[in-house]
This record gives C-alpha cells, structure tokens and sequence, in this order.
C-alpha cells in the first residue's frame, strides 16, 4: 500500500487497500445556479443522520441562520445578497410547475430584473450554495487522525468511526475547509459520512435524495465530472459567463474534492478557500527542518559539555 | 436589512492593503480545539523533558552528578507531565490508549504519542531509578535511552503544529522546529541554572545561551518571511506573549553572564529564560488561533497563490 501525499490518484479506494472489486469512486455535484435555498438537503441530512439540533439563532446572515459546517451541520446551505448589473433573464433549466414528467418550456413571465436595488441599474442577485464535506482525494483529516477513526471507505469517501475517535481534535484545524469540529458535550468530532449505510445499501443519499431541484446531484465521481463539465458548458453559453466549477481538478492542492461544485462567484465569496492544500503535501519537508533543528540542538548540548571548563 | 458578505481591507499594517472577500466575515477553517493551557503546556513539557534528557546523559559522561540528577528528574517529571496534559486535552480520555491503536506515519501525533510513550517509559524509569537508588545501571542504559530521542522530542511538537491548515503555523513550517528546539534548550538549560549551584551549572548555562540565539534568530526569520500571514506574533494578545518570550529570553541569556558568580543572578535568569520559553509557546498557540478564526489569512495568501499560479 503506497500512500502518496500529493497529486492525483486514479483510485483512492485501492490506495487505501480495498480489494480490486471496490465500488467506483461516488460523490456529490452541488449546482449552485438551481439551488433554491429551501434547506431541504440539511433537514434530510439531518434527520437521516440523527445529527442534534444546535441552537435555533438569527445569525444575520441573509436566510442563513446555520452559520457553518461543524458537528452538527453536515449540510449547510449559504446565503449571499449581492448587488448586481441588470440583465436579461435568463433559463436555468429549472424544473417546472406540471404534472410529473411535464417539462416547463421558457421563461415565466417576469418583469426584467428582479429585486431592486437602490440604483437603477442594479438588481440583488442571489446566490446559494449547499455546502457539504468534500470527500477530498488527499484528505488531511484522514492523514493526521492518529487513531484511525478517520477512514477511507471503499466507496472512496471519507469517515469517522465515532467508536474508534478519542476527540484528539487533530482533524479539526488539519482540514483546509473547515468541516469537522468536535460536539463539546459528547467529545469526538463528526461530520458528512455521504450516508455510508445508504450507499451499502444501494441507496443515494439523503440531501441529493431530497434536493427538489437537482441541485444536489449523486453518483459516480467520473460522471459527476463530465456532467459538470457540461452544465458550464451550457450556463457559458446561456450567457451565465461566471459559472465555474470548484474541487473537480485531480490537479488541484487536494487531488480533486469528491463532493464539488458548480459556482457562479469567487470561492471565498461562499466562505471556500480559493486555493486550498492538504497539509501533509509538506509533511516531508516539516520532518526534514525538523530533524535539522533536533540535530543543531544535540550538538548545541554536546558543545556545551565539550566546551565548558569546571 | 440582511448584511451583505463583508469586503474589507486588511488593519493598518505594514503591508499593502489586503482586499479580500469573505462569507460574513466568517472563518474558513476551523480553529483548533485544544485547550489552553493543556496544549502550549505539553509543548513546553516536553520540550523541557527532552532538553533536560540530553542534559542529564551527557552530565554523566562529563562527570557532573548534579546536573544528572536535575535532567534526570526533569525529564521524568517532564514527560509524565505533558502525558497527562495531552491525555487532559482529549474529548474522551479514556480512550487514550487509541493513540497507541495504530502507527500511523502521515500524523505526527501518532508518532509522538509513540515517541511520548516510549521516552515516557524511559525517561520515567531513569527518575526512579534516581530517586530510589535502585538498579542504578539500568537507570543509566534508560537515561541514555531517553537521550537518544530528546532531539526529536524537543522538535517535533512544531511538526503538529505545523501539519495543520491553520497559515501562521503551516506557513512556518521551516522554521517552527528551530523556535521549538531552541526553547527547549533555554528551558532545559534554565532549570539547571535555577536547580544546581553556580560552578556546576556551565554546560547548563551554554545550553541556554544557544537556545535563546536560535530561538530569537529563528523567530525573526520566520516573521520576516510569512510577511503579513506572521500578523498574530506581533499583535494582540498573542503578540504580547511573543513580545514577553523574546524579552525574557534575551535577559536570562544576558544574564548567565553574572550567574557565573552569582547564585541569586543564576536562579533569577535560569527563572526569566524559563518563563520566556514558555510565553513563546503559548505565543505561538495563540497567534494560531488567531490566525485560524480570521478568514483574511486564509483567503490572502491563497487568493494570491491562485491568481499567480494557475
Ligand atoms: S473536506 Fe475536510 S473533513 Fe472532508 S475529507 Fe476533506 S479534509 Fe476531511
Ligand atoms: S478527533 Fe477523532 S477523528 Fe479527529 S483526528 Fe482525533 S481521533 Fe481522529
């Protein structure tokens, strides 16, 4: 079993040891630009998971009064109010009013613009993001767990055996997106398991299962990545020139995200960061000034020895 | 009105202005769980623990039975202290022995739970065996044993540290062990100066003089390299404890000049270069916190990263 740091790996699975015949590598496609902010994904995920309720606060943040990602928010979904240029509408492939099978054809009739700004050439544009542990391919969580909670399933997703967890809370900061945290009153952390007793059981899982408008979007990680690929394709051509995907480079800091996105603003506007990198990409070099440093103090202590009189 | 995602500048500083965009301020990684003074006590321990370690064996080889005792008991005291520190700091303590569950080289907490156990064990049996006089050679073969693994334990906590997400710790990654050794080097050396008489307490008073220069030189050239991501060491709470470490630091190593002759001035800088390696450690865990909850040291660096490299 080699355990590469850095880069891309064609099979996570059989890198951490899964017999030949492991499922193929699943994950999540989250499309902002038909994400409609109902919060179905982190009600599902929710009572599926049995995650806790924690706290009920007005955050002040637009319809977001979950905050983050943590132990108890496994799905979070952001809200962001920005003011932007006027533009023509235009169709997002939304799904539409009728009965099952009907698809809506065009644009409802709507005034031009949406809400108004105070300048007149300015509308607020809303964005929403369903954010979710990325299932990173180089996970730090998973490197620096020194118990083994954190695991690789062979699904290719990411996991903490709670049974197994002695809530060191390494993971914690070691994750460049700021997923895992621990649950105070119980002491182990938690986070996404991308419903790993669903998939076992053939299932998808339950935010995509409940998201209405397919913003939550499962299956397996290659497809997932044409279809991404496409559906930028499609908004470019729809004039949506600022839709990009984040995470679905295997060249990127984590080796590609399992769960990624389809964005229509920087990362950071929905609180990711714009290039993040698995810590131990430099573990080696950590050791190497490490062992440098430990011998400059070794022979700091001989010299003192050698080179005192009595 | 719902606030709008935050843009703002950087504080006043002495680097440009940082633009940045965030999601409500918020962090993007989370910051550490670790407590305080758990964690940046268990730092100093242990790199006391390692310091005195060296100290004590090659005191053997020198032929100075005070400082053998002093670096004996220190190590021993050092290591059981920072065990139960670390043990303290964990959601669920009982599962300590979780950290021996596997050996894991992607995380340095596994390896320093097994470096802590096995200098522990080591470093513990030289101290009885010291205290009670018993099985004296064995005490001696566990002493040099200990030694062999100080450098690493007066090293490797800036690995962990370092292994994480959070800038001002990863970011210093390459210089980090030379703070740490060197801190453990004065506090090593300052305990013999406080503990042994002004003629037996050379060696110990050279150690700290190397120490406290690598220290300060280390600590200058990592600040001067992160640039603005090094913010926290020089501001805020966390600034003044770097403030206090280096201004204890210089005058205990200032004043090993008159703790030649003096046993008072040998107590009172073998007391101020203990104290200055220990406000340096808490330094350092603090700026990482901060560093950790403000999205801008996040975001900046990575912002540029991405601009620059892609
Ligand atoms: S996003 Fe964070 S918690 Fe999820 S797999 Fe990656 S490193 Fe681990
Ligand atoms: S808190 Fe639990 S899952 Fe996280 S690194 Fe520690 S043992 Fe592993």
């Amino acid at each position: 079993m080699t355990n590469q740091l850095y880069g891309p790996v064609d099979d996570v699975a059989a890198q951490a040891g899964h017999a030949d015949d492991h499922p193929p590598r699943v994950g999540f496609l989250t499309d902002t630009s038909v994400c409609i902010g109902c919060k179905a994904c982190e009600v599902a995920c929710k009572e599926w998971n049995l995650v806790p309720e924690d706290g009920m606060d007005l955050l002040g943040s637009s319809y977001d009064n979950t905050g983050d990602l943590g132990a108890n928010t496994w799905r979070h979904v952001a809200f962001i109010e920005q003011a932007a240029p006027r533009r023509e509408l235009v169709d997002l492939g939304m799904p539409g009013k009728g009965p099952p099978g009907h698809v809506a054809e065009g644009l409802p009739d709507a005034p031009p613009g949406g809400q108004q700004t105070e300048q007149s050439d300015r509308d607020v544009r809303w964005l929403m993001m369903s954010d979710v542990c990325k299932h990173c391919t180089h996970a730090a969580c998973l490197d620096v767990c020194p118990t083994g909670s954190l695991f690789r399933t062979e699904f290719g997703t990411v996991v903490v055996q709670e049974d197994i967890c002695n809530g060191c809370g390494y993971c914690v900061p070691a994750c460049p997106y700021g997923v895992l945290d621990v649950r105070p009153e119980d002491g182990r952390v938690w986070k996404c398991t991308l419903c790993y007793d669903r998939l076992s059981d053939g299932m998808e899982p339950a935010c995509a299962k409940a998201c209405p408008t397919d913003s939550i979007q499962f299956g397996p990680l290659d497809e997932l990545r044409e279809r991404g690929a496409q559906r930028v394709r499609e908004l470019h051509e729809a004039g949506v020139e600022e839709a990009r995907l984040y995470g679905e480079d295997p060249n990127d800091g984590v080796g590609g995200d399992g769960a990624f996105f389809l964005l229509l603003d920087e990362p950071e506007v929905y609180g990711l960061p714009p290039d993040p990198v698995v810590t131990t990409r430099d573990l080696p070099s950590m050791w190497k000034h490490a062992a440098a440093a430990g011998a400059t103090a070794a022979a700091a202590v001989i010299a003192a020895f050698v080179g005192t009189r009595r | 009105m719902p606030a709008k995602p935050t843009r703002r500048g950087g504080e006043q500083s002495m680097v440009p202005r940082a633009e940045f965009q965030s999601y409500y301020g918020r962090p993007v990684i989370k910051p550490p769980t670790w407590k305080t003074p758990d964690v940046p006590a268990y730092f100093f321990l242990g790199g006391l623990a390692g310091a005195s370690s060296a100290m004590a064996t090659l005191a053997e080889i020198g032929g100075r039975p005070r400082l053998v005792r002093i670096g004996t008991l220190a190590a021993g005291l050092g290591a059981a202290g920072g065990t139960a520190a670390l043990i303290h700091d964990l959601g669920r303590p009982e599962r300590f022995l979780n950290m021996l569950r596997v050996f894991k080289p992607t995380s340095p907490l596994s390896m320093g739970s097994w470096l802590l156990a096995s200098f522990g064990t080591l470093s513990g049996a030289a101290a009885a065996s010291t205290v009670t006089g018993l099985l004296p050679r064995a005490g001696t073969a566990a002493r040099a044993g200990a030694a062999v693994l100080s450098p690493v334990m007066m090293t490797y906590t800036a690995v962990l540290v370092a292994d994480t997400a959070v800038p001002i710790w990863h970011d210093g990654h390459r210089e980090l062990p030379f703070v740490f050794a060197g801190g453990s080097l004065t506090s090593g050396g300052g305990l013999g100066m406080v503990c042994a008489p002004p003629k037996d307490s050379g060696p110990a008073r050279a150690m700290a003089v190397a120490g406290a220069g690598l220290e300060l030189v280390a600590e200058q050239r990592m600040s001067s390299r992160l640039g603005m991501v090094a913010e926290p060491y020089h501001r805020g709470r966390s600034g003044r404890w770097m403030r206090a470490g280096k201004l204890l630091t210089a005058a205990g190593a200032l004043g090993t000049l008159a703790a030649r002759r003096s046993r008072v001035a040998s107590v009172a800088s073998g007391a101020a270069l203990l104290a200055g390696a220990l406000c340096t450690r808490f330094g350092v865990f603090d700026a990482g916190m901060v560093s950790a909850k403000d999205p801008k040291y996040t975001v900046v660096p990575q912002r540029h990263s991405h601009d620059h490299e892609h």
